[in-house]
């Protein structure tokens, strides 16, 4: 017995390695039965119908149109689907082609997961610069739409409450903006602003750092990308914990309620500081009375977030010819259009802005395309990011909760620059 | 394992040794081949990773990186100690939730059972009412409790209607003062149902006799409950205080959907803390000395349990 447990054991992790060994196919080694080369594609979009249905009109338009190559996908819920990718990076069963958010794919192309994209520079040219992810002077990754994020408000609220309507020539500075919320207070609002406080995650870098940027404050010194001091907590950034702190204890903003637009529909508030996928919805329960307005300019103009989902190509695709082939042929604006109808995103290239029901010059949703072409800010590109989210996360609620400003944010940088400098500056020196 | 002494295999006849030898040897392979699929998965799922861990500790290990892990010593274990405020606010929260958890779930359990161990009318819907949080997911019941929490949920709306609306409440989530407590008490509702059932089948074993013994001696039910059901229920407090001090010390889920160990740290646990260490800030090296610290402790804390509480002969 004492000689035979080894034995079993070591059979049983063999096999047990022999098994996961099975799962690996599809990275462009593949053939099918026709003689053409698969090419595996994952995406985020499971129980997202509509994205999900451009996605496979693509895929057939592409399987139809060439003898080459097959592109096979696979969709992933979004909450899991990071955690797929990395896994299966780890077990060496990259697919082809993937889909990413905008903000970790440097955290990514760092970790080899990713290889350069080298799509036609006219196509990437031709795209909103927030849908292009540049890392190390490279692309990597590309999209065909963007978010953006505004306020919604009814005319009829503000003109009853004498609050001047903002333009982009003219927003809202930070005095105009709390006396409209005070106005508003008065006027009977519990809470005058949804700005979506209740929900968690990525959410938070993506709709409150503009804000920290509106101040002239940053998550990152963006010339090194090394340290977080003096950006996130030097005067500029105190006066925004301080505003923050002040939306939360003045009674203007709640974080309880519900995640998404419902209260704003329902004229329980009445500025929503939401997203575009939003605006549809807004725009029908609303209807010609809904304001779509910049967010208000605190000091150093009004800022967005930028930087939605993206495809690339990973690093362990064996044809990466055929990965680009099928990219190239997806950036149809005919399919970007689509997309943009579909989802209620902004359409990645002007032409298809201009064939989309929404986003044309005369579309409902226009003010949307000039918001992210003038205000978008991209999240800082640094495989840092991962670490920035979640810390600034935790200090932008801490803050929210009343915690003292200064000393939260000096708290965010050092664990920032401490997870900087534990992993050599990531690759930037 | 099963050497045959030579004395006795000397006095059987040669064949009858074999045939005896060949029916063993093959008892245990159906043996090994029995205890293989549990043995395997248990190497798999348990023991590698417990060893992966322990080695992933003393490294500065990443959960993405190109940079090979380096070995660094105890350097993490001296970063968690002396240099982490948050860990020690993180095992301080560990601490204060299984000191107030442990006593008064296991009392309250004990408390419940008591009263539904009663021949009345109806007992059984009773039982079901306390079991249901247990087999509804702490996922479900965190998010529920999380919506009754608000400034303006069904906790504050009760208050406010008992006082007459003199006390309108608090954010009870949004206050570092309140937070961890509002994570008791539903720590607390959800899992007493559980205990009350352990606790009740140890009520059962109780023989009748001993009672019925007690009332011919006019004991009054409070000393019978503290000369007959207390030291028969002995076995049972055992195993009820060592489930519930290893399930409040691992506490997670309601940290995770519901407030995300803040505000300013005040929920944040040992187990939370290595989650969002490991994943969310990808800085595995660490999170595994976490959690090798959160073993140890856990380890030392049974210890002494099982040292207290053990029969004394």
């Amino acid at each position: 017995m004492r000689r035979t447990t080894p034995i079993f054991v070591s059979v049983g992790l063999v096999g047990a390695i022999v098994l996961t060994g099975c799962g690996q196919a599809g990275q462009g080694d593949a053939t099918t039965e026709d003689g053409r080369t698969e090419l595996t594609m994952w995406t985020h979009s499971a129980g997202n119908p509509a994205e999900l249905e451009v996605y496979e009109r693509i895929i057939s338009d592409f399987n139809d149109s060439q003898d080459q190559y097959e592109v096979v996908h696979e969709s992933f819920p979004q909450g899991a689907y990071n955690d797929a990718i990395v896994a299966a990076a780890a077990s060496g069963d990259l697919p082809c082609l993937l889909d990413l958010d905008g903000p970790i794919m440097p955290n990514w192309a760092w970790a080899g997961y990713l290889q350069p994209l080298e799509l036609p520079s006219e196509l990437t040219d031709s795209l909103l610069p927030t849908a292009v992810g540049v890392w190390d002077d490279q692309i990597y990754s590309a999209g065909y739409w963007d978010a953006a994020l505004a306020i919604f408000a009814r005319e009829s609220v503000l003109t009853e409450n004498g609050i001047r309507v903002p333009t982009m020539e003219e927003p809202w500075t930070a005095d105009e903006f709390d006396e409209a919320l005070a106005t508003l207070k008065a006027g009977g609002y519990e809470t005058p602003i949804d700005i979506g406080a209740e929900d968690t995650g990525e959410w938070w870098p993506y709709a409150y750092s503009p804000f920290l940027q509106s101040f002239g404050g940053d998550l990152i010194d963006r010339s090194t990308m090394l340290s977080s001091d003096g950006a996130l907590n030097g005067p500029e950034a105190l006066a925004w914990g301080e505003w923050f702190a002040g939306l939360f204890a003045d009674g203007y903003a709640g974080n309880g309620g519900t995640v998404g637009n419902q209260e704003f529909i329902d004229d329980e508030v009445a500025l929503s500081y939401t997203g575009v996928w939003n605006a549809v919805a807004a725009l029908d329960a609303v209807g010609d009375d809904l304001l779509i307005l910049p967010p208000p300019d605190l000091g150093a103009g009004p800022k967005i977030g930028g930087g939605s989902w993206q495809w690339a190509i990973s690093s362990e695709c064996n044809d990466a010819d055929g990965a680009r082939e099928y990219l190239e042929f997806s950036f149809q604006d005919e399919y970007i259009t689509e997309f943009a109808d579909k989802q209620v995103v902004i359409p990645a290239t002007e032409a298809a802005a201009q064939a989309s029901q929404y986003f044309g010059d005369d579309g409902a949703l226009r003010p949307f395309v000039e918001f992210s072409q003038e205000y978008a800010v991209l999240r800082p590109e640094t495989p840092a990011y991962a670490v920035i989210s979640s810390t600034f996360e935790t200090a932008a609620k801490d803050i929210m909760n009343g915690a003292d400003v200064q000393d939260t944010l000096d708290r965010a940088v050092s664990e920032i620059d401490a997870n900087i400098a534990s992993n050599d500056g990531y690759g930037f020196q | 394992m099963t050497v045959t002494p030579p004395t006795v295999a000397a006095e059987l006849p040669r064949r009858a040794t074999r045939r005896l030898r060949s029916i063993k040897s093959r008892e245990t392979w159906a043996g090994l081949g029995m205890i293989a699929p549990a043995g395997i998965l248990l190497v798999l799922f348990l023991i590698v990773p417990v060893i992966l861990a322990f080695t992933l500790s003393f490294t500065n290990a990443r959960l993405i990186s190109p940079n090979p892990p380096r070995f660094v010593g105890f350097d993490n274990f001296i970063r968690a100690f002396t240099a982490d405020p948050v860990f020690i606010q993180s095992v301080g929260n560990t601490a204060v939730f299984a000191l107030v958890v442990v006593p008064v779930q296991a009392g309250l359990g004990l408390l419940l059972a008591v009263l539904v161990n009663r021949r009345m009318r109806g007992v059984t819907a009773f039982r079901v009412i306390f079991f249901i949080p247990v087999v509804t997911s702490i996922v479900v019941v965190s998010i529920l409790w999380k919506f009754m929490y608000q400034q303006d949920g069904l906790i504050n709306s009760m208050i406010d209607a008992l006082t007459f609306g003199a006390w309108s409440g608090v954010d009870w989530l949004n206050d570092p003062h309140t937070a961890l407590g509002a994570i008791i008490v539903l720590s607390i509702w959800q899992a007493v149902g559980f205990h009350m059932i352990i606790w009740l089948s140890g009520l059962q074993t109780i023989p009748e006799e001993l009672y019925e013994a007690a009332k011919m001696d006019g004991a009054s039910p409070w000393r019978q409950f503290t000369n007959v059901t207390w030291p028969g229920l002995r076995p049972t407090m055992v195993f009820v205080l060592v489930t519930i001090t290893i399930a409040a010390l691992g506490l997670f889920v309601q940290v995770d959907v519901m407030t995300q160990g803040g505000p300013v740290n005040s929920t944040s646990t040992i187990v939370y803390y290595a989650v969002r260490k490991g994943y969310e800030q990808q800085e595995i090296g660490y999170a595994a000395a976490i959690s090798l610290i959160f073993f140890v402790a856990v380890l030392i804390i049974a210890l002494i349990q099982r040292r207290l509480t053990r029969e004394k002969d």
